[in-house]
């Protein structure tokens, strides 16, 4: 397994990690935060990944984005993490674009990945209805109705759904669930923003009587399963990409001030007991890196146990994420707990982010499951 | 790529003709892992031809150049033979500290003459070696060894005490370290000495572990005359081939290669666990493969070039740790049964004493505490670690 950088990939790596720190530090998500901005994250912003190449980083070539793969999408989006970046790549780029581009039609393709990758629509994903992630259990339903459904329910947890273009739905029908896409403005839509604890924002939409067409499923009737292991595994994984960059920014974060705050006249770092803690979350989080890359290139190399690698790797960054973000805190002392430093604003992604998508519990049930 | 594919058919078909049907079978008993040397007493001929025709082919140690005995062959080609021997279950021809300790140390450091003189025979299992490191009073702090070598002209006097030898009751030869001055700082009057274990003075006392058994002795020293040509790399350098060794030595105590994952392993023992253990052992699996993974990360970095310094106390650390955790769950998963000592039933034992053995892992070779510091100091930069 490709577990080191190519080359192409140690070039995306730099580039990312100075596109980031430059346009999407963490005070760019301050000032959204603070602002109370409307979107979310920066317009401008998404179209300057998009230059980059980030919008259309899975989308093929023939329509128009660079298909680098997921240890490419993992390799930006650890960068995000580094930077707390906000911005519509999980859900457009990554979530999107892997309904469409395995199981989408060649309308839609030719459709939605151009425009994904071109940076003209965002796209959601809604799959979540409860407290906690559970996409097994859809009770939104698509029932026949003419030429094609209605969509009757209520989703919750749809990043970006507030302002997203379109949406992706998860819906059951009397043969299984099914993947319908939808403009945001479709009559009978209702979308109420929510606001999170890591400054980002998410929707409860409701859907009442929303008619779709055949033409607006992605891949065939009942067979959303397929779709949805697809979609959530690039998600989980990239996720996963991001937990890691955040959670690597956050313990350098807190080395640098072991080694600069003073107490009983010495530098608190010579301190054996923090030592320890600090080297324990190091081995935490190489080991952590390991599962992500195994994870993202289990996709791009299509392996068989590829949903499993993918569990695995986000079971493991909810649990070391978590761990290094809680740590970053107390080995901060009381500075940890202030605004004016950045430690809790990892916190709070971290925790998003480890919620999202299946915490550990829900991926370690899943491989249990498996195993009987 | 193709020279590879090439590789790997010949080696099977070698494999398939030359390996003995007996050592295609699970090694069981102790003596079933052949450590060779003077004193070994080969346990079927099979054992012997195995190591003969291996040892002929330079694969004992497959990677160490054909003039000292070893097999010449690539890092990609070692590594195909050892998936061939895998694939028919081929017991490892030899257990060696000679292959795995010295060879690394005199191949880096050693004179051309001591390498023509020691490697062949370590390669075909003629000679059995233990490594005189640890001391009463000089464990984690290693360098505070005190076992003296005064410098007779012509020869070395070693006085002193080693302990933690590893089969020294059993080894034909100790690789050492002695101190040769001690009037600067700790590290820097330590020398790597070579010498025979029947040399008149040397005398070693087996230590009974809480497993029951004694794989390692205390080893002493009374005026024992260690010629000059023996000393490895220059007179008080000793300290630089200790670390690498050690380093070496951390690399392959992290990676002890299981061929079950655990739980397979409680499976096929025929034991269904409760949704709780079930869960602890998930969450084990989990960080197992994870670790595995972190192996080829960090032999595919090593193979680009990088190297891994100290990254390998991390790999010690953790790995050892994993591997205490997996016997806790296998005796939780065993319960009453895991707790039989002697009999038939239990192969006298067997799992009780592996679960107490790999309390050791954590200590041997640097302890865990030792391994943060290491990674606190050299990884991390932490100031005065």
């Amino acid at each position: 397994m490709a577990l080191v950088l190519n080359d192409d990939e140690k070039m995306l790596h730099e580039s990312a990690a100075g596109f980031f720190a430059d346009n999407a530090p963490v005070s760019a998500l301050r000032a959204l935060r603070d602002t109370r901005d409307e979107t979310g994250f920066s317009p401008k912003l998404w179209q300057d990944m998009t230059d980059m190449g980030f919008a259309g980083i899975l989308v093929p070539e023939e329509q128009g984005g660079v298909d680098m793969g997921y240890m490419a999408a993992g390799l930006v989006a650890e960068q995000m993490g580094r930077n707390l970046t906000a911005s519509a790549f999980l859900s457009t780029s990554v979530l999107a674009v892997a309904a469409l581009k395995n199981h989408g039609s060649d309308a839609q393709k030719s459709e939605f990945l151009t425009k994904i990758s071109a940076g003209d629509i965002t796209v959601a994903l809604a799959i979540d209805e409860g407290r906690k992630h559970n996409p097994a259990e859809i009770s939104l339903s698509a029932t026949a109705s003419g030429n094609g459904f209605k969509l009757s329910g209520s989703k919750t947890m749809v990043i970006d759904g507030h302002i997203a273009d379109h949406i992706i739905v998860a819906a059951k029908t009397d043969v299984g669930p099914s993947l319908f896409l939808l403009p945001a403005d479709s009559e009978g839509v209702t979308r109420t923003r929510v606001i999170m604890l890591d400054s980002r924002n998410s929707a409860h939409i409701e859907f009442d009587n929303v008619e779709v067409t055949g033409a607006q499923m992605i891949g065939p009737l009942g067979g959303g399963e397929d779709v949805l292991s697809d979609v959530l595994n690039a998600g989980r994984a990239v996720l996963a990409a991001e937990m890691l960059g955040a959670a690597s920014q956050v313990f350098e974060l807190t080395t640098d001030y072991l080694k600069e705050r003073k107490q009983f006249g010495r530098i608190i770092g010579e301190f054996q007991a923090l030592q320890h803690r600090a080297a324990h979350l190091y081995c935490e989080l190489e080991i952590a890196r390991s599962s992500v890359y195994a994870a993202l290139t289990a996709l791009d190399i299509g392996a068989n146990d590829a949903s499993d690698c993918v569990a695995k790797a986000k079971a493991k960054l909810g649990c070391v994420a978590r761990l290094v973000a809680v740590e970053a805190v107390q080995l901060h002392g009381g500075m940890g707990m202030t605004d004016e430093l950045d430690i809790g604003l990892y916190l709070k992604r971290i925790r998003a982010a480890q919620e999202l998508f299946g915490d550990s519990d829900f991926h370690m049930q899943t491989l249990m499951t498996e195993q009987g | 790529m193709t020279d590879l594919k090439e590789f790997r058919s010949q080696t099977r078909d070698w494999l398939e003709e030359n390996c003995p049907a007996e050592m295609r079978v699970a090694m069981v008993r102790e003596k079933d892992a052949c450590w060779g040397g003077k004193n070994w007493v080969f346990q079927s001929e099979a054992q012997k031809t195995w190591l003969e025709l291996m040892a002929a082919k330079g694969w004992t140690a497959p990677s160490w150049p054909k003039q000292y005995g070893g097999g010449d062959l690539s890092r990609a080609e070692a590594k195909v033979l050892g998936q061939e021997m895998e694939r028919i279950n081929a017991r490892p021809p030899l257990h060696s500290f000679g292959i795995w300790m010295l060879g690394p140390a005199l191949l880096k450091f050693g004179s051309e003459e001591q390498k023509l003189k020691y490697l062949p025979e370590i390669c075909r299992g003629e000679i059995r070696w233990c490594q005189g490191y640890s001391e009463p009073n000089a464990g984690s702090d290693l360098a505070a060894l005190a076992t003296k070598a005064e410098d007779k002209g012509d020869h070395f006097l070693v006085n002193g005490q080693k302990i933690w030898t590893s089969y020294a009751d059993q080894a034909d030869w100790i690789f050492c370290l002695v101190r040769t001055d001690a009037s600067g700082k700790k590290q820097e009057g330590v020398s790597f000495l070579l010498f025979d274990m029947q040399t008149p003075g040397v005398s070693t006392k087996p230590i009974k572990l809480i497993s029951g058994n004694s794989p390692f002795c205390e080893t002493f020293f009374v005026d024992v005359k260690v010629p000059k040509e023996n000393l490895v790399g220059e007179l008080n350098k000793g300290w630089t081939i200790t670390k690498y060794l050690l380093t070496h030595e951390r690399e392959m105590i992290g990676d002890q290669t299981k061929t079950k994952s655990l739980s397979q392993e409680i499976a096929d023992m025929g034991i269904t666990v409760g949704p709780v253990l079930q869960a602890k052992i998930c969450e084990f699996e989990i960080d197992d493969w994870a670790f595995d993974q972190t192996m080829n990360r960090m032999l595919a970095e090593a193979k680009a070039g990088a190297s891994l310094g100290a990254k390998s106390s991390m790999l010690k650390y953790y790995g050892t740790e994993l591997n205490k955790r997996r016997y806790e769950l296998l005796m939780d998963a065993s319960g009453h049964d895991g707790l039989q000592w002697e009999g038939a039933n239990s192969n006298d034992g067997e799992l009780a004493r592996l679960w107490l053995r790999t309390k050791g892992n954590s200590i041997e070779g640097g302890t865990s505490e030792i391994m943060l510091n290491i990674i606190a100091k050299h990884i991390l930069q932490m100031p005065g670690a």
